[in-house]
């Protein structure tokens, strides 16, 4: 039967039926579903692990001993994950190895937009790349073969448009009998020195026969048609291509995008006057081709390496005519994200934009705590870089920025990776002041459960790891916990850790607002009376509240009570 | 047959996926080829979101680019502004009177354009305007906006409105089945 799938769920599909039985990611949009997908089959276990580098090992364990596993993960995280893969590319699998990873062309919810070939390319493992969800399934379950059958972890390739994308699939059943035992090969499983320098030639080999591979695999196919143009292209950008031409030029689909076949390629292009390469992001493809020596007529050099492709980008960039379409000429404001009404960050940020702090970043909700009015961030670099960071900041400028700079980090993400920061601002004794803020949730990524919560990825109780103590175990002696939604608890907290002789750890706690176990209080009020109209209420960007006629409005359908705007309002105007 | 291009636009948060799932269901069980691109993550706090649903004989892109969109079902007032580019010039846009502040309005920073459906009718763009929010509380939900937004797209869709409610019935749960049910036919037949 044919079903409607977003990309992500057809690969958790494809998972499923190649007889994958282990899958550990931590969640990353636009990657999440994937595991979330992979976690609803019986056959499949399924783990949150704390960051991606855990999830590939956990992987790379469980296909050591013999059942077939994947992770997930964003392409950000490919990075984390990227020392057990360049190693693992030597040792080879047992049982198969894959990893999704998927890229953000556009950073729609991303810090960057790096592409992920170049990892496939650098650590020397193949790479799939799928076109819509059909392939995606199909493409998981290929993935599994290849690596089995060339004893390598493949990577498989999505990107936001495919991962987020319904389209149709048809699903059958669950591959049995995959299971590999597990026979100790020290020399090919103990990657030191005397072991990996005789890995490494089977590595070469292993590209030379995937190579053989890409040149008569069916992943890669070309469709032929009465035309001097041939287009060489990949997933999304494919279907942006078919959007235009149709089936009226020839075009070679590369479904395996590492390694790129040579003889096939070379062909492909004699058979063509003109030579387009379009692939969305960096110029993979066509640096590829020029390397062979197949003369480009156009890639690069009239298609963006920046952002999301559409039909209507790689028509103008072919200088087609725009579509008419109608104009206004009103301006309209922009709509960014915010934090939601009742966000158990808003009363912290508040604090530190109060009273000027400066405040190393970190990923997850709380980056809203950028955006205006609160304004309240100075950097955001990826994940747990704002413990790291807060220590360089404040070795670099003394006892003057250790009194006014604070890190903050999300409870998931301090889990990720903000605790080996912790670990060096004690070893390395610097005063600084780490705020973990604790929604006892991953939040941005649509509620996914980490180490702090109490819950796995079934919800199931499990074991909650206790913030304080681990603070205080790797070597922090001040720690202490506040409520964000008081904001004089925040600015004392703040104050006096800034104040501290010593580094501290500031736990602003209080589950996020959208999980289900939280109840909203009645809206909130203003009195119109009582109401001077000095905006007071509204410097903290809240979404409910609005100005209306000279006075504060609150929106009742998304006010859910949490009082911090009472607290600015020096009239007594607002009330529940 | 050619494709049908039709856009959900709307602020973060306000039920444009259930919209987009129920229409994709339907579209399935119609036998079209279909695609549903959705926006998940950051931009779902509050901010612009689209959703761009194609249906026909074979779909290959899974985004809708300037002057392609038959239809924009917006969700929101300036929403509809911000994407009628994407229209067709024989298109429609079917919009939600309801208004939503952007975080820009509410700081100050920039002013609420309240004439823009104005300025798109008199700039010959077809226009069905509802009080969606009305219709849906009429119902007995003030969440329904989505699916009274769906009984209005209905009208103008070449299938049938018990086929709608036949997906309606699959695609919430059964406390809701009734309520959305009445959402969907006061959409449906609304009459300025």
């Amino acid at each position: 039967m044919k079903k409607l799938m977003i990309g992500n769920e057809a690969v958790a599909c494809g998972l499923y039926e190649a007889g994958c039985s282990v899958v550990s990611s931590y969640p990353g949009t636009p990657s999440t579903e994937i595991t979330e997908f992979a976690a609803k089959y019986d056959d499949i276990y399924c783990e949150w692990a704390p960051n991606e580098k855990v999830a590939l090992e956990v992987a790379f364990g469980s296909a050591f001993n013999g059942k077939r596993s994947a992770c997930a993960m964003k392409h950000v995280g490919l990075n984390v994950a990227a020392d057990p893969l360049f190693t693992m590319s030597y040792t080879g699998i047992n049982a198969g190895l894959v990893i999704c990873v998927a890229d953000d062309p556009g950073m729609h919810s991303s810090q960057n937009e790096q592409d992920s070939r170049h990892y496939a390319i650098a650590a020397k493992v193949p790479m799939l790349e799928p076109a819509d969800s059909a392939e995606a399934l199909e493409y998981t379950k290929k993935a599994f073969e290849i690596s089995e059958k060339y004893d390598t972890v493949v990577l498989l390739r999505m990107v936001m448009r495919i991962a987020h994308t319904q389209s149709l699939v048809e699903t059958s059943d669950r591959l049995d009998g995959t299971d590999k035992p597990y026979v100790k090969t020290p020399s090919k499983y103990i990657m030191m020195p005397g072991y990996a320098k005789k890995r490494h030639p089977i590595v070469e080999d292993r590209t030379v026969a995937l190579t053989e591979l890409a040149e008569k695999s069916e992943l890669n196919r070309e469709e032929w048609a009465d035309s001097e143009i041939g287009i060489i292209t990949s997933g999304t950008s494919y279907q942006y291509v078919k959007e235009i031409y149709g089936d009226s030029v020839n075009i070679l689909k590369l479904g395996m995008v590492n390694p790129l076949p040579v003889q096939r390629i070379k062909s492909f292009a004699a058979k063509v006057k003109k030579l387009y390469i379009i692939e969305e992001l960096d110029g993979v493809i066509e640096t590829h081709c020029r390397n062979i020596g197949v003369e480009v007529t156009h890639g690069k050099d009239i298609f963006s390496p920046i952002g999301e492709y559409s039909q209507e980008r790689i028509a103008t960039a072919l200088g087609m005519e725009a579509k008419s379409h109608p104009e206004i000429s009103a301006e309209i404001p922009v709509r960014p994200p915010v934090m939601c009404a009742g966000c158990p960050h808003r009363g912290m940020f508040y604090a530190l934009s109060k009273n000027k702090i400066t405040v190393i970043g970190d990923i997850g909700c709380y980056t809203l705590g950028a955006q205006q009015p609160l304004n309240a961030v100075d950097s955001v670099l990826c994940m747990g870089a704002s413990v790291s960071g807060v220590h360089g900041f404040n070795k670099a400028g003394g006892s003057e920025a250790e009194g006014k700079t604070v890190a903050v980090i999300g409870d998931s993400t301090f889990m990720h990776s903000g605790v080996t920061g912790l670990i060096n601002i004690a070893y390395n004794s610097t005063n600084s002041t780490v705020i973990i803020l604790d929604n006892s949730i991953t939040g941005m990524t649509g509620h996914q459960q980490n180490p702090t919560t109490g819950y796995n990825i079934k919800g199931d109780p499990a074991t909650k790891i206790d913030l304080e103590a681990l603070c205080r175990a790797v070597g922090i002696n001040r720690v202490r916990v506040v409520d964000p939604y008081d904001i004089k608890a925040c600015e004392t907290a703040v104050k006096e850790e800034l104040a501290a002789e010593e580094p501290s750890v500031i736990i602003s706690r209080r589950p996020c607002m959208l999980l289900k176990y939280v109840k909203a209080a009645p809206a909130m009020k203003v009195s119109n009376d009582k109401c001077r109209g000095c905006k007071s209420c509204m410097k903290i960007g809240c979404p409910a509240i609005s100005f209306k006629n000279k006075k504060a409005i609150i929106d009742p359908t998304l006010c859910v009570g949490c009082g911090v705007c009472t607290q600015l309002c020096a009239f007594d105007a607002i009330e529940q | 047959m050619k494709t049908t291009n039709i856009m959900i636009v709307g602020v973060g948060g306000q039920g444009s996926l259930l919209a987009s799932k129920l229409l994709g269901q339907l579209l399935v069980a119609e036998n079209y080829d279909v695609k549903v691109s959705e926006v998940h993550g950051m931009s779902q706090r509050g901010g612009s979101v689209v959703t761009y649903v194609r249906y026909g004989d074979k779909v290959y892109s899974p985004v809708i680019c300037d002057g392609e969109a038959d239809f924009i079902v917006s969700f929101e007032t300036i929403e509809a502004a911000r994407w009628v580019s994407c229209l067709k010039p024989d298109g429609k846009v079917i919009v939600n009177t309801q208004k939503i502040d952007p975080m820009p309005v509410i700081t100050g920073a920039a002013q609420y354009p309240e004439n823009a459906l104005d300025e798109m009718t008199a700039g010959g763009v077809a226009v069905d305007a509802l009080d969606a929010l009305s219709l849906a509380n009429e119902a007995g939900s003030s969440k329904a906006v989505n699916i009274v937004l769906m009984g209005r797209l209905a009208k103008y869709l070449d299938i049938p409105a018990e086929r709608w409610l036949e997906e309606i019935e699959k695609a919430v749960k059964p406390k809701f089945v009734d309520i959305n049910k009445k959402a969907f036919m006061l959409g449906y037949n609304y009459s300025c």
